[in-house]
């Protein structure tokens, strides 16, 4: 290789430009790394998760003064960072905990994000937050309810989303309500998919049932790439709960409501723990036969002025579909993060996760129903709260509590007709 | 009660692990290739059964036949572009070349169809009958019926058949069966021709009662790979056998010891087997 005098006299103002073009880069765009499973067995919710992401980053990105007071709607980008604009980098953990690890890897070391979003599946989250803890980099779970994941002691991980403690009392007061009508509700059975989430929610179940002095009477874990569950629909068949709760990803969801109308069988109550029964593929696929099928949500369209009713309308716009929980949850993780961003006015990761640390997002702010954004110790957000919701026709309904609820409560699960 | 109904239950589910595998016994079993691909193609008959079903209004009568000619199609082209060439290199490139082929199908149904789940409505075929107690699921018999079907006339074709006789013959022996007037390549061609067939009837089949996604396939190969080694290579009647043992095991597995436990027993079970009998209980050693 040979260098012309002229080429060597021009270098040091080349080496001036990286430099120069990196300050300019950091005031044009915020670098945030998603991971999430856009193929796979939970592909579905992930592809939903990433055009609400999308979305999300529409609405930061370009003014939307219809949707103030939420967060970081009404201007241009990022404001404290001189209209800097939030670009997502993803990667498809394709639902398995290891290619999470290695995703964050890169996101971190070779695409240079300042923070990360992710997953739907907790098992992945459980990785990949692991690496950006060892590498000091924030991480904001939207969408992982898995208890285990805010018990870790780390210092970098946040989370904004309800988790397994707070979903068991959500059930057990429904249940104890419902059971004021006179309808019995004490032999609940559990059925689980057994990675972290299903396991650990399964596990909140039943030590906050214990608490109260409720014995969980079947517990039944299985592995949700399976091929059939009949099985296990007789197990239950044989028993006879009051109530069972599904604790599934949508591949298996779709199998047992479809083994329930074969096999003839229809449990009073029947509750889904969100996933699996709100992917928008359950209710086009068997919502037929899953009418009166109970689940929860934290997010509602509500009344047509409102910022959630909008958001909606937005989503349904890109997608056809209205906005399920499980998209809007890890909207609003995007969001909280991209607020911590701006309020830290740094994309320094300390400076971001001192920020977050400061979050106190009231309820106004959000676009979603949790009472408010604050994290304890654990990085857990205190304030996260959800309604029950019922499959009517085609669309769920909030039912529970009375306060929220837009349709009556219709028991027993009529399933089909 | 209980026991009838885990039978019926793992027997309907066996029946459709043997329709599911049966494409695979042909390929495979007859023409020494691995298809990786093999969940695949029966992912794609889903697809053409769901739109057939959706765009057209049309029933099984009509989308199985189609998926079955299409796929047929499909075969011939896989076999005359990619595995003919491969097929002169070593085993490896073999094997690597329909997973490849296996990804490029699973993202590019990922692309055209997204990710989402769909699904036939459940009572377009029969639905559900009550025989003494004993639930059975019309979609189901009709896919138990079709793979006894698929699996006589596949046999037939092979034992009784003077192609049967070309195809077998250029499976054991491509040189020797040229020497003697047999042209290799067609014979190859209509074997992958009717393998992918097979799987385009499962595919059809299948989808009246299971759902569909791009990635469906992975669900059902592992367990064909079991079920055509299980009932030994080249056998068609023993990839019927299998199946059922394979769905009657994992039925009771799963409702005695539980669910996460009863890949252990399949699994289990079929190791023991080989071990055994290591060409399958049908296969000559």
């Amino acid at each position: 290789m040979s260098i012309s005098r002229r080429g060597v006299l021009a270098l040091p103002a080349l080496a001036v430009l990286p430099a120069l073009s990196e300050h300019v880069m950091a005031a044009e765009t915020v670098s945030i790394g998603y991971i999430e499973a856009l193929t796979g067995n939970a592909g579905a919710a992930g592809q939903s998760i990433k055009q609400g992401a999308e979305l999300a980053v529409e609405i930061i990105n370009t003014p939307h003064p219809d949707l103030a007071p939420l967060t970081l709607a009404k201007n241009a980008g990022l404001p404290n960072l001189g209209g800097a604009t939030v670009a997502l980098t993803w990667a498809d953990n394709q639902g398995s905990p290891a290619v999470a690890a290695s995703d964050a890897l890169r996101l971190i070391t070779q695409d240079h994000v300042v923070a990360m979003c992710g997953a739907y599946q907790s098992s992945c989250t459980l990785t990949s937050s692991a690496v950006a803890e060892r590498y000091g980099i924030p991480y904001v779970a939207g969408e992982s309810v898995a208890a285990n994941l805010t018990g870790r002691g780390y210092k970098w991980f946040f989370r904004t989303t309800p988790y397994g403690p707070d979903f068991a009392r959500l059930y057990l007061d429904f249940l104890a309500d419902v059971a004021k009508s006179g309808r019995a509700t004490g032999k609940i059975a559990v059925v689980h998919e057994n990675t972290d989430y299903g396991t650990s929610v399964a596990d909140s179940m039943v030590s906050t049932a214990a608490a109260r002095g409720i014995k969980i009477a079947q517990r039944i874990a299985y592995n949700a790439n399976g091929t059939d569950v009949s099985p296990q629909v007789l197990q239950l068949k044989e028993a006879q709960p009051d109530v069972v709760i599904f604790i599934s990803y949508t591949s298996d969801s779709i199998l047992y409501i479809k083994t329930f109308h074969t096999l003839g069988y229809r449990p009073p109550i029947v509750i889904g723990d969100d996933s699996g029964f709100s992917d928008p593929s359950f209710i086009k696929t068997v919502g037929p036969i899953a009418q009166g099928a109970l689940n929860r949500s934290a997010f509602v369209p509500g009344k047509p002025d409102s910022i959630t009713y909008k958001i909606n309308a937005l989503f349904k716009k890109r997608t056809g579909r209205d906005l399920d929980d499980t998209t809007a949850r890890s909207m609003q993780g995007l969001f909280v993060l991209c607020d911590a961003i701006n309020r830290a006015g740094s994309t320094k990761p300390e400076a971001i996760r001192e920020a977050l640390v400061k979050t106190d997002l009231p309820p106004g702010e959000l676009m979603i129903g949790y009472e408010g954004v604050k994290f304890n110790a654990q990085g857990q957000n205190i304030l996260a709260y959800s309604l029950m919701i019922q499959l009517q026709g085609e669309s769920y309904v909030p039912v529970w509590p009375a306060n929220q609820a837009s349709a009556k409560l219709e028991l027993p699960f009529k399933g089909w007709t | 009660m209980i026991l009838l109904q885990l039978i019926s239950d793992g027997l309907q589910l066996g029946a459709v692990y043997a329709l599911f595998s049966s494409g695979l016994t042909l390929i495979w079993g007859m023409m020494n290739v691995m298809n990786f691909a093999h969940g695949q193609f029966v992912m794609l008959a889903m697809y053409v059964a769901f739109f057939c079903f959706t765009l057209l209004k049309v029933g099984p009568a009509f989308f199985v036949p189609l998926a079955a000619i299409g796929l047929f199609g499909f075969g011939v082209v896989v076999y005359l572009l990619l595995v003919r060439h491969v097929m002169r290199g070593p085993m490896l490139a073999q094997i690597i070349s329909t997973f490849g082929l296996a990804l490029v199908l699973q993202y590019s149904a990922l692309w055209a169809f997204s990710a989402n789940f769909v699904s036939l409505p459940t009572t377009l075929v029969g639905g559900v009958y009550d025989v003494g107690g004993i639930r059975l699921s019309a979609a189901r018999l009709i896919a138990g019926a079709t793979a006894i079907a698929l699996t006589a006339g596949m046999h037939l074709l092979l034992t009784r058949t003077d192609l049967g006789s070309r195809m077998l013959a250029v499976s054991e022996d491509r040189v020797a069966a040229a020497l003697v007037g047999i042209r290799p390549d067609p014979m190859q061609a209509l074997a992958w021709g009717l393998g992918a067939a097979a799987t385009g009837v499962a595919g059809g089949l299948i989808a009246l009662f299971f759902y569909v996604s791009p990635d469906v396939g992975n669900s059902f190969t592992l367990l064909a790979f079991v079920t055509v080694c299980l009932g030994g290579f080249g056998s068609v009647p023993g990839a019927l056998l299998a199946g059922l043992i394979i769905g009657v095991v994992e039925s009771f597995s799963a409702y005695w010891l539980g669910p996460a436990t009863k890949d252990v027993v399949v699994y289990g079970l079929f190791v023991a087997l080989l071990w055994v009998r290591p060409q399958g209980m049908f296969g000559r050693a």
